[in-house]
């Protein structure tokens, strides 16, 4: 990259160069936070059936943990684990004690999500205040042409990507994998076959909301940490996940791809807002044309 | 054969039984319980009133959701997008049109005709394309955040609609009371006491309304499509119709509320229609019983004056509190507070 930029130096390429490369960040940093933020709800929607409107209070939880367990002293990786180990332990709390009675019951594990959400918001605005300070955001930025770029916010899409390849090898080349799919596949048959399909249940939220947990880990040196910041989650997130369809994998990446392009030309030529709006218009549409998503598109056979 | 007494008295059989069915109805105790706070002025002062006047206007949301919800099967996150559809709509016409009698009664014939019409283009969308159960509510959710983030960055003065300004994140205010026309003196404004005698004669109309619907063939057809779509769709109903029907009927209760909660407090901001705001009338209904008519408006009314009581600490508290209610009926009662109650008491 930085050889190519030298080359169209001395030509008068360069600003066109760093306009198409503004363009480029843009869009990685809307599909990083798309992809990023979907996949929790997207393993517990397409894995479980259950729409888990907790979602963004597990992205806060990583947050907020990364962020103080950084201050206290923890390297920044180690902190951002931390984050998204308690927000996996938070999820695995209240599968056992919510959700894992509610499975027959989708309205149910709704609204009760949906109180989850709203309990822990507001406990949070009581305890914790307002906003608490962030983390000033790691790596330097970079200078191109008369812009400047957020080193970080550049590296995030790659890192979106390895998440999802993670995944990937976790759910086809892992034992785990291999219950899990056999699971949601016929849960009754794959318990007849001696899997414990609770626990398979169990370790699934927990993942998914580990998660979440990663998302707002990620971002948290990036952002101002609020007690309200889940909701910042949860409309991109569901708006993948919708997009995407239920095929966890097969869904996200198109779906982040294809909403990051439409968030991003249209943040670009028409301001913030209408890519916000533009976002929600397009899950609207999205789900009268292509009721399965675009996932499915990638998988009939 | 019968003879000619016979068949008189066959008559006035069949008139005692309609007189009765007819009867039946004036003796709901829900009916008779509304009918009773037409007498709560006597005992409250002027705040009081206001607040009554206040908790009660919302149960035209939460009647309207019940009957989706409940009888139709239909999660709505759209109830507050109507109710700020139609306050909007409310407030840019009589702030156009002055506040005269004819005025404003036409910005509130104006403003639900606004709501039908959007709901049917919302409808359709959604249940003539094949939208089902959650997905339902991701697009009501979405359509509510829609009109929420539009109506927060209307602050610039080119967001203007005649002499109405949008006014942004802020709101609109100041819209005229409701009045009427009296001979010989000025209009009546409905404040006060009056207002609330308003709601509550629309209460009677809309709940009688309602529950008629619903008893009748529309509605048995409503619930044979909640319990089975697959069933019903081969006894060839048409259940998108009947969908985009009650859809529609919802909605535009909701959308009642927003007029009168806008003329209530001549105000309207995009934060009635935000991602709490919507929770609201769900947690309500829940609450009191999703096919539960009654329930859903005396747990709206209750749990609206629980919250203005625990306001004055901070509206954490009263949001924390709605959510362990919520949490506490889905886990152990999620039949809803008040049909679950009336069969601890008398059985099934």
């Amino acid at each position: 990259m930085g050889c190519f930029n030298l080359i169209l130096l001395e030509s008068s390429g360069m600003t066109i160069v760093t306009t198409v490369y503004s363009f480029l960040y843009q869009f990685g940093d809307s599909f990083a936070y798309l992809a990023l933020s979907a996949l929790g709800l997207a393993v517990i929607f397409g894995m479980m059936g259950v729409i888990n409107l907790a979602h963004g209070e597990f992205a806060m939880c990583g947050a907020y943990v990364t962020i103080l367990t950084a201050k206290a002293g923890l390297p920044l990786p180690l902190a951002m684990m931390t984050g998204s180990l308690a927000a996996a332990g938070a999820g695995a709390i209240l599968e056992f004690l919510i959700v894992r009675h509610l499975y027959n019951r989708l309205f149910d594990s709704i609204v009760a999500t949906w109180a989850v959400s709203l309990i822990t918001q507001q406990t949070m605005l009581i305890f914790a205040g307002p906003s608490i300070e962030g983390l000033s955001t790691p790596f330097h930025s970079f200078e191109l042409g008369i812009y400047s770029f957020s080193t970080y916010r550049a590296l995030l899409p790659f890192f979106a990507i390895a998440v999802l390849a993670a995944l990937y090898l976790l759910f086809f080349r892992t034992n785990y994998g291999i219950y899990a799919r056999a699971t949601i596949q016929n849960a009754q048959m794959a318990k007849c076959l001696g899997l414990r399909t609770s626990r398979i249940y169990s370790f699934t939220f927990a993942l998914g909301a580990g998660l979440a947990g990663l998302a707002g880990a990620l971002y948290a040196p990036t952002i101002t940490a609020v007690p309200t910041m889940g909701s910042s989650f949860i409309v991109p997130a569901f708006v993948t996940v919708v997009t995407g369809g239920a095929n966890v994998l097969l869904g996200v990446l198109p779906a982040a791809g294809i909403l990051g392009l439409i968030q991003s030309s249209l943040t670009a030529v028409l301001g913030q807002l209408a890519g916000q709006i533009g976002l929600l218009l397009t899950v609207i549409l999205m789900i009268r044309l292509l009721p399965m998503g675009v996932g499915n598109l990638f998988n009939r056979r | 054969m019968k003879t000619l007494t016979q068949l008189h008295e066959q008559k006035s059989l069949i008139h005692a039984q309609k007189i009765a069915a007819n009867w039946k109805y004036f003796s709901d105790p829900m009916l008779l319980l509304i009918l009773a706070c037409y007498f709560i002025p006597m005992f409250l002062g002027d705040g009081g009133i206001n607040n009554f006047a206040y908790c009660l206007l919302w149960t035209f949301g939460a009647i309207g959701l019940s009957a989706m919800w409940g009888y139709g099967g239909i999660l709505s996150f759209g109830q507050t997008a109507f109710f700020g559809l139609a306050g909007y709509c409310y407030g840019v016409f009589t702030i156009n049109f002055g506040g005269s009698p004819v005025s404003t009664w036409s910005g509130v014939l104006c403003a639900l005709v606004m709501c039908m019409a959007f709901a049917c283009l919302l409808g359709y969308m959604i249940f003539y394309g094949g939208v089902k159960d959650v997905f339902i509510g991701i697009i009501t959710l979405s359509v509510t955040l829609v009109f929420e983030t539009f109506m927060a960055q209307t602050a610039g003065p080119q967001w203007a609609i005649g002499a109405a300004r949008l006014n942004g994140f802020n709101g609109m205010s100041a819209m005229p009371s409701l009045s009427l026309p009296a001979i010989g003196a000025e209009n009546l404004l409905i404040e006060g006491t009056n207002f609330l005698y308003l709601v509550l004669t629309l209460l009677v109309i809309v709940y009688l309304g309602t529950k008629k619907l619903l008893n009748s063939s529309f509605g048995l057809t409503l619930e044979a499509i909640r319990e089975n779509p697959h069933r019903a769709e081969m006894l060839g109903i048409d259940i998108r119709r009947y969908q985009l029907l009650i859809f529609i009927f919802g909605s535009t209760l909701g959308g009642l509320s927003g007029i009168l909660y806008t003329v209530w407090g001549s105000y309207i901001t995009p934060s009635s229609m935000g991602l709490t705001a919507s929770a609201m009338p769900i947690i309500w209904v829940a609450t009191g019983g999703r096919r539960s008519l009654a329930g859903a408006i005396i747990a709206t009314v209750a749990l609206l004056d629980l919250s203005q009581e625990l306001v004055v600490y901070g509206s954490q508290y009263a949001l924390v509190l709605m959510g362990f209610i919520l949490l506490f009926v889905v886990m152990v009662a999620p039949a809803g507070l008040l049909p679950t109650i009336k069969q601890k008491l008398f059985g099934s």
